[in-house]
């Protein structure tokens, strides 16, 4: 006796839609597993996406003045935002093709890793194990830092050594988190860390007098400074604990896009070694005799093309954004608040480590 | 004539399953593949071998020794150790103050009634990451700081680098007063065990509760009376310089944590607790009143085994969330596990693995917990029949 009026073939096929739905899915995973991985197709692929797109996407801080944040108007604004805009200029000419995605320490490398951003450019450190580890590369240092210590001025603390016993504000996921305890350890200081995950968070705490001390790469404790309640109560002591060389990372496999980003970075240095600035920029064009000042506008020498950019690349850069001073003074010089002397950050010819590498 | 076999019902199901499970199985093996081709391709490395490597930062509060050059894995470990201890003090204290609050808001008396229900209408409707984030800023870091301590007898120190409490420090004979103390249960027990068989042999109900009490406490404090050094002593807190010395000091993370996590769970659990009680029929209570019962004897014995049949499934569910939510721990600075991945996974690149880890350690961790609340389910079911 039938159990069923439908034939089972047709029951199957009606109770089993589900079955369909998972073989569409397989099959639509499967596919993309075809051809075997090199890195040599990767090359290029970047910088075509970011052409479809239209647009820039770059992964930044917002709660660091000065470096990455949202100013009054709604604008994001720093000299890491700057440099996104540098690199949107150069390969769109204009710099307000980008679309900024806020990041906190630790979400920042999956969402390179994953290719949710095409750059990160977030005051984060050049260390080997980031550089092997996380599949990606660093490009250039475009400012150089180093850890510093910010406690309160009445707490009579004057020294690491002060520290003993106390109890120290840290933001997770970063090299300050790792040199801390290096550091402390090395010295044989005995505290307590206490890890935040936002930079808001960390700072809140030891503004509501949770830690002893707060510590981060000391151009960020100048920044964060600016914006606690009382600045004047706080003091940054006289110790860098560490190197941190901060720059913009991409992903592992596109060659082409690390140059693009690399020579953005130099082209920013360049152009304040020969001197010349948004300001003067059409003036030095039509007057420039110097060979390595043509091949940088792109009078001569086709270096935009080698990049798989237009020639005018290094002209947008400065026009729009500007050369590695005006982008330090406008963020952090001593027309900021921060005031944040160069020292490191200025050109090799001035006693800093800033050295572009011959654009030719 | 038999039925040729593309027409057998039977055997159409039975390969409708089985093709089914391969192409499963295969939907696996593809989001497997993909992901390790995604990660080649990038150059990343897979395997769980990093967890050996120095794990190079501190943690703050851990209750298994560890250091900057622990490895990873010891990392995790306190993290899970710290997710578990909170876990068990969440459950712990939502059961108590749940009961409390289901109790009140079955109370006759309107203002508790009416407190009662403002306090789960209020708390329940807020979430918990809010309430987190609102006891640990807006309460303990707003405590006094530790030169203007509230000093309270104990003495407690309440400051905003956390509260501080008398501990017991253990001595070196403390070990030995261990086993003393699991002697005194293996009497209690074989005591116990002898008064309800003479409670059956003269058909009188035995005082068992209190006289396995009595002997259980003269055995511990015997114990501690015979040894020349008490096995604990009393450490009491002070102030020295920076921080509180001594005693045993609950941070302001961990305290923000297990309030918030208690006082959003005793809302549901209010709730069910009441639901459960209302759940038994008015006439069971009338029976046993009329049996001669007292209000409380009618309550114990009658209304709540019926009321945890209903009471138990929900419960576990709400034990699994308060477990599950202690991971939002990372907005209040607490290391629990999901905190320490977090730093941990940052450091090494290896989302991949560390995600799979925490997942699942917190399977692990929930199913221990409904194991143990199905076996209890079990043991208070109805038996019917």
């Amino acid at each position: 006796m039938p159990r069923y009026r439908h034939s089972p073939i047709i029951r199957l096929v009606r109770v089993k839609s589900l079955f369909l739905f998972f073989a569409l899915l397989a099959w639509a995973c499967g596919g993309k597993n075809n051809g075997t991985p090199s890195a040599v197709q990767n090359t290029g692929k970047t910088l075509k996406q970011v052409k479809a797109r239209g647009k820039l996407v770059c992964g930044v801080n917002s709660q660091l003045p000065g470096f990455g944040y949202v100013d009054p108007t709604g604008k994001y604004a720093g000299f890491d935002i700057d440099y996104c805009r540098a690199l949107t200029a150069a390969i769109f000419a204009d710099p307000e093709e980008v679309e900024f995605r806020p990041l906190n320490a630790q979400q920042r490398f999956t969402a390179l890793q994953s290719g949710e951003v095409d750059v990160l450019i977030r005051n984060t450190t050049w260390t080997l194990s980031r550089d092997t580890d996380l599949g990606a590369n660093f490009v250039a240092p475009t400012f150089y830092d180093g850890q510093g210590m910010m406690v309160r001025k009445n707490g009579g603390i004057s020294s690491l050594e002060g520290l003993a016993g106390g109890t120290i504000c840290v933001q997770a996921g970063t090299t300050t988190e790792l040199n801390l305890a290096d550091q402390m350890s090395a010295r044989g200081i005995k505290y307590t860390p206490v890890v935040l995950e936002t930079a808001d968070a960390v700072f809140g705490a030891y503004e509501q007098g949770r830690c002893d001390a707060v510590t981060t790469d000391k151009a960020s404790l100048f920044s964060r400074r600016v914006v606690l309640a009382k600045p004047a109560d706080h003091k940054i002591l006289d110790v860098t604990m560490s190197k941190e060389p901060l720059g913009p990372m991409v992903r592992h496999g596109d060659d082409q896009w690390l140059d693009i980003v690399q020579w953005t970075v130099f082209a920013t240095f360049a152009a304040e070694e020969y001197g010349i600035t948004s300001a003067n920029l059409d003036q030095v064009k039509g007057s420039t005799t110097d060979p390595n000042i043509k091949k940088l506008l792109g009078l001569e020498g086709e270096m935009g093309l080698k990049l798989g950019l237009g020639d005018d690349w290094a002209y947008n850069i400065i026009k729009f954004v500007g050369n590695y001073g005006e982008i330090y003074d406008r963020n952090l010089g001593p027309k900021t608040p921060f005031n944040i002397p160069r020292s490191l950050n200025n050109l090799y010819t001035k006693g800093g480590l800033l050295y572009a590498m011959p654009i030719r | 004539m038999a039925t040729r076999f593309w027409r057998n019902e039977r055997f159409l199901q039975v390969l409708g399953q089985a093709a089914f499970l391969l192409l499963v199985l295969y939907l696996v093996y593809a989001l497997y593949n993909n992901m390790v081709r995604a990660l080649q391709l990038q150059g990343l490395v897979t395997g769980f071998s990093f967890l050996q490597q120095t794990a190079g930062f501190d943690i703050g509060e851990r209750l298994i020794s560890y250091s900057r050059s622990s490895s990873y894995l010891r990392a995790f470990q306190v993290g899970l150790l710290n997710t578990i201890l909170v876990s068990a003090l969440g459950i712990l204290f939502a059961t108590a103050l749940g009961m409390v609050v289901g109790a009140a808001r079955l109370s006759t008396n309107y203002l508790v009634k009416s407190l009662a229900k403002v306090y789960i209408e209020i708390v329940r409707n807020i979430p918990l990451l809010v309430l987190l984030v609102f006891w640990y800023t807006d309460f303990f870091l707003k405590l006094p700081t530790i030169k203007e301590a509230w000093i309270f007898p104990g003495p407690i120190y309440f400051t905003n680098r956390g509260i501080a409490i008398p501990w017991g420090i253990a001595t070196a004979s403390f070990r030995t007063y261990l086993w003393i103390l699991m002697l005194g249960l293996l009497i209690t027990l074989g005591m116990t065990w002898l008064l309800i068989l003479k409670g059956r042999r003269t058909g009188r109900p035995p005082l068992v509760t209190l006289w396995s009490l009595v002997t259980f406490l003269g055995v511990a404090v015997l114990g501690w009376i015979l040894f020349p050094q008490p096995p604990l002593t009393v450490d009491i807190p002070y102030i020295d310089g920076l921080n509180i010395a001594a005693g045993l000091t609950l941070s302001p993370e961990f305290m923000a944590l297990v309030s918030g996590l208690v006082i959003y769970t005793a809302a549901f659990i209010g709730e069910i607790v009441r639901a459960g009680v209302q759940s038994v029929s008015k006439g069971q209570l009338e029976a046993a009143r009329s049996l001669g019962l007292n209000a409380f004897q009618s309550l114990r014995l009658v209304v709540f085994p019926q009321a945890l049949r209903v009471i138990v499934p929900p419960l576990t569910s709400q034990y699994l969330n308060l477990t599950k939510n202690s991971s939002l721990a990372i907005a209040v600075g607490y290391p629990e596990l999901f905190s320490v991945s977090g730093t941990i996974f940052n450091q090494t690149g290896r989302a991949v693995e560390v995600i799979t880890l925490i997942m699942a350690t917190y399977l692990s961790i929930s199913l221990v917990t409904s194991l143990f609340m199905n076996w209890y389910n079990y043991k208070v079911r109805l038996a019917e029949g």
